[in-house]
């Protein structure tokens, strides 16, 4: 029994690569704008909260967390896994389309080797079923 | 006073607080998202357990979700690796936690959804969760 996924849920993975990426630049810029946090002033931390860009970086990040977690509702971790992965994709790309930054060969490279990551796993079954079931799978052939 | 020059390789103290931080946040996603995947598997499809129509629709998923302990732990995982990371961020430099941090939880991860979810990672996964975790140290570095 192989596992297809419904068009909503695709959507869901990816909101997962979406909200993750951008929550994380955001939540990074406010911090910039934070300053350093060490053991003896961990009241900054009490103090990024008041950060409009900390701020909307928890707001998606919180939807990413319910994103996640209605994707592993339906699909194993190591199936979501690649779409949590290619967020960095996406904060790649947008630094490059976006705020016209130089990519470096071996960031392109990582580009790849995510992308096919997604690749190799969209297509196989989501969810694993009980043993039994995954070794009638694999004398099937599937 | 005059700041000293700076040391041409880091001091070994240095180098095992990054490390231990590191590690450290990597621990706390594995186990976090772990706790995290077992809850949601053990409910199943979210959408069988909505009832009505609209917003209110979602009440039952959510009551669901937040009632299962499991769920809260790998939570409480989540959110201490949150502060845990905002706290590694000011020690370490984001070039060597973020690609660091990230293979390491992918490669994590996919050991712990094989010993204690029971998944089936196969090859084809077991080659994603490696491109993955190259990729991320070369794309975040």
């Amino acid at each position: 029994m192989t596992h297809r996924l419904k068009p909503s849920q695709y959507a869901i993975l990816i909101c997962v690569m979406l909200t993750a990426s951008v929550g994380d630049t955001l939540l990074s810029h406010g911090m910039k704008q934070v300053g350093p946090v060490d053991l003896h002033h961990l009241s900054l931390l009490w103090h990024a909260l008041f950060n409009p860009y900390v701020d909307i970086g928890i707001v998606l990040l919180i939807g990413f967390f319910a994103c996640y977690m209605t994707a592993l509702s339906f699909a194993d971790l190591t199936f979501v896994m690649p779409a949590t992965a290619f967020g960095y994709v996406v904060i790649a790309l947008l630094s490059r389309f976006w705020l016209h930054e130089h990519l470096s060969l071996s960031r392109w490279l990582g580009i790849l080797l995510i992308t096919s990551a997604v690749g190799f796993v969209a297509n196989s079954p989501s969810r694993t079923e009980h043993p039994s079931l995954d070794v009638m799978d694999s004398a099937t052939g599937r | 006073m005059l700041p000293e020059p700076a040391p041409m390789t880091a001091p070994a103290t240095t180098i095992i607080r990054s490390w231990s931080c590191i590690l450290f946040v990597s621990a706390l996603a594995i186990s976090g998202e772990c706790l995290i995947a077992a809850a949601m598997r053990r409910l199943g499809d979210l959408d069988r357990l909505r009832t009505g129509t609209g917003l209110r629709s979602y009440l039952g998923p959510i009551r669901a979700v937040l009632s299962s302990p499991i769920f809260l732990i790998g939570a409480l995982c989540m959110a201490l690796n949150f502060f845990a990371m905002l706290f590694t961020l000011s020690v370490v430099d984001l070039s060597l936690a973020a690609p660091a941090i990230g293979s390491l939880t992918y490669v994590g991860n996919a050991i712990a959804a094989k010993l204690f979810l029971h998944e089936n990672v196969d090859r084809r996964r077991w080659l994603a969760t490696s491109f993955l975790a190259v990729g991320v140290v070369l794309v975040s570095r």
